[in-house]
């Protein structure tokens, strides 16, 4: 778990208009933050300089603190999960042994190795016998969980996916995207991910970086994103005036308000804080319901009422 | 066959003789092209010239390239290998150039991003990656090996190529022919037994198994 700290950062191709302009934020250790944006607004670009694939023309970015030029570029890397939309398995190697790449390298045993492989594999919901597979023996979307526990094997603080889903068809692609929201609350890791697909950013996103033309349009929360867009673009981008669409790609812990301090259990219809906006309305039009339980893992964990949805997730009129 | 049957020794001296040039050559030609071929590959501006110059190496006869090389190499074997290991590297260089390119640009960027070095990413992704189109490249020159290691009689390097020479200039036919059908035989071998280990090779990217439902 790794803050990573962006600090006026640019690059410049060969004397060309900057693919990226002073892009400066701050991704809190262990948070989910999606980069979007239409393509060749310089996302990719702004992921790879993060595991020095591209080098920053000026600015620095920052790990922990550390600036990330100062450390060996291929030390750095080996700390850092990184899964591309191509996936990039080696097409020689078992999945077992693409796996275990990384720690191969950092020079690990082979039984902790092995340990580590069926751990993976358990972790992505892939049959341990998958191991001895070679990857052409893998579907697409078998192959991209493969990718995942590969970025995943020397257990790096900094996972950095570059539109890891976006060849997957959208069935899969739906089932990956909650898997990986289900590995991201056990394992907290800092991820870093670039898609243009803007319901897979909400679905995603404790924070969404919205970039056009390599400068940061907007940079916050997704529903602050939908309730104060920064400009036309970010309300166009997002298709913000398609409220039922949102609520339910949102989800409920995003949105509720804490506790009251009278507040009794048991006495309004419970929710858990996982679900979406949707089911969270749905809930709310039944007659007679004036506001939710919030719970987490069964316990109480705040309330949620109509002007809460709506104040929350929706611009006020101008 | 006279000179099999009366002289076995002989020929299969011989035979030894020209197996052995034909892997020096083939071994010594190889160490040169891998790191050539890696090399235009990372710097691909040297390709033109470097190609262009081993294409143009490769338009020399035999016979006088392998003349060319007598004032620095003297006559004997030292001639006729290095003539054979300047003739494979256009066929060598281009096949392993041509292994390299062929290796999908996302698993090289995956190597480089998971961390290895260039070291690590040449011994462990690029070369065994490239190795069926290399070795595809290294059967077509042991053949041309083979057969122009023939010449190499007529410089004192041996070989069957002895038997062929001797037998025009004794008009012996049952030499003629036993070292033109041997030398066939060698270059038969050669095909063979590479193309059975480019086979055994490609055998897991050639498995297209329908993949298990997710």
């Amino acid at each position: 778990m790794k803050q990573i700290l962006f600090d006026r950062v640019s690059k410049s191709f060969d004397g060309e208009r900057a693919a990226v302009h002073r892009v400066s934020f701050e991704v809190p250790a262990g948070s989910l933050v999606v980069l979007l944006g239409p393509s060749g607004c310089g996302k990719t670009t702004l992921l790879k300089m993060v595991n020095r694939l591209v080098e920053p023309t000026s600015g620095r970015i920052c790990m922990d603190e550390t600036d990330i030029r100062s450390l060996e570029v291929t030390a750095l890397r080996r700390q850092i999960g990184y899964v591309i939309q191509q996936v990039g398995l080696f097409p020689h190697m078992t999945v077992g042994e693409n796996i275990g790449v990384v720690p191969q390298l950092n020079g690990w045993k082979r039984e902790q190795i092995a340990a580590r492989v069926a751990e993976l594999l358990e972790l992505v919901h892939l049959p341990p016998e998958f191991a001895s597979r070679y990857p052409s023996q893998l579907s697409g979307g078998q192959q991209q969980r493969v990718g995942l526990a590969r970025a995943l094997a020397a257990d790096p603080g900094v996972l950095l996916m570059d539109e890891p889903f976006g060849a997957i068809d959208a069935i899969t692609r739906a089932s990956l995207q909650d898997q990986l929201i289900e590995l991201q609350q056990r394992l907290r890791k800092t991820v870093l991910f670039v898609t243009h697909d803007v319901d897979e950013a909400l679905r995603l996103a404790d924070r969404i970086a919205v970039l056009r033309r390599g400068e940061l349009v907007q940079y916050d929360e997704p529903c602050a994103l939908l309730s104060r867009p920064a400009d036309d673009f970010v309300r166009e981008l997002l298709n913000a005036d398609d409220r039922v669409r949102q609520l339910g790609l949102i989800r409920v812990e995003a949105v509720m308000r804490p506790l009251p301090p009278d507040f009794r259990p048991g006495v309004l219809p419970a929710l858990e804080s996982s679900a979406d906006l949707r089911t969270a309305l749905s809930l709310l039009l039944q007659p007679g319901v004036q506001a939710l339980e919030i719970t987490r893992e069964g316990r109480p964990a705040g309330v949620l009422d109509f002007e809460d949805l709506r104040s929350r997730t929706c611009q006020p009129l101008q | 066959m006279r000179f099999l049957l009366e002289y076995p020794e002989i020929f299969f001296s011989l035979a030894g003789r020209h197996l052995e040039l034909t892997l020096l050559s083939l071994a010594a030609a190889l160490a040169i092209a891998l790191p050539v071929g890696w090399l235009l590959h990372r710097f691909r501006w040297l390709q033109l010239p470097v190609l262009g110059l081993f294409g143009v190496l490769y338009t020399v006869p035999s016979i006088a390239l392998m003349i060319m090389l007598i004032p620095l190499f003297g006559l004997g074997g030292t001639t006729v290998t290095v003539a054979l290991v300047i003739y494979n590297q256009i066929i060598l260089v281009r096949n392993t150039l041509a292994g390299l390119e062929s290796i999908d640009p996302a698993v090289m960027e995956a190597a480089r991003g998971m961390g290895m070095g260039p070291g690590q990413m040449a011994f462990r992704v690029q070369l065994p990656l490239a190795l069926p189109v290399i070795l595809a490249g290294v059967r077509l020159a042991a053949v041309t090996t083979v057969a122009i290691a023939t010449i190499g009689a007529k410089f004192g390097a041996g070989g069957l190529g002895t038997l062929l020479f001797d037998g025009i200039a004794q008009n012996r036919a049952d030499k003629i022919w036993l070292g033109g059908l041997s030398v066939g035989l060698l270059a038969l071998v050669f095909n063979h037994g590479l193309q059975l280990l480019e086979r055994r090779l490609n055998r897991h990217r050639a498995v297209e198994r329908p993949a298990p439902a997710a």
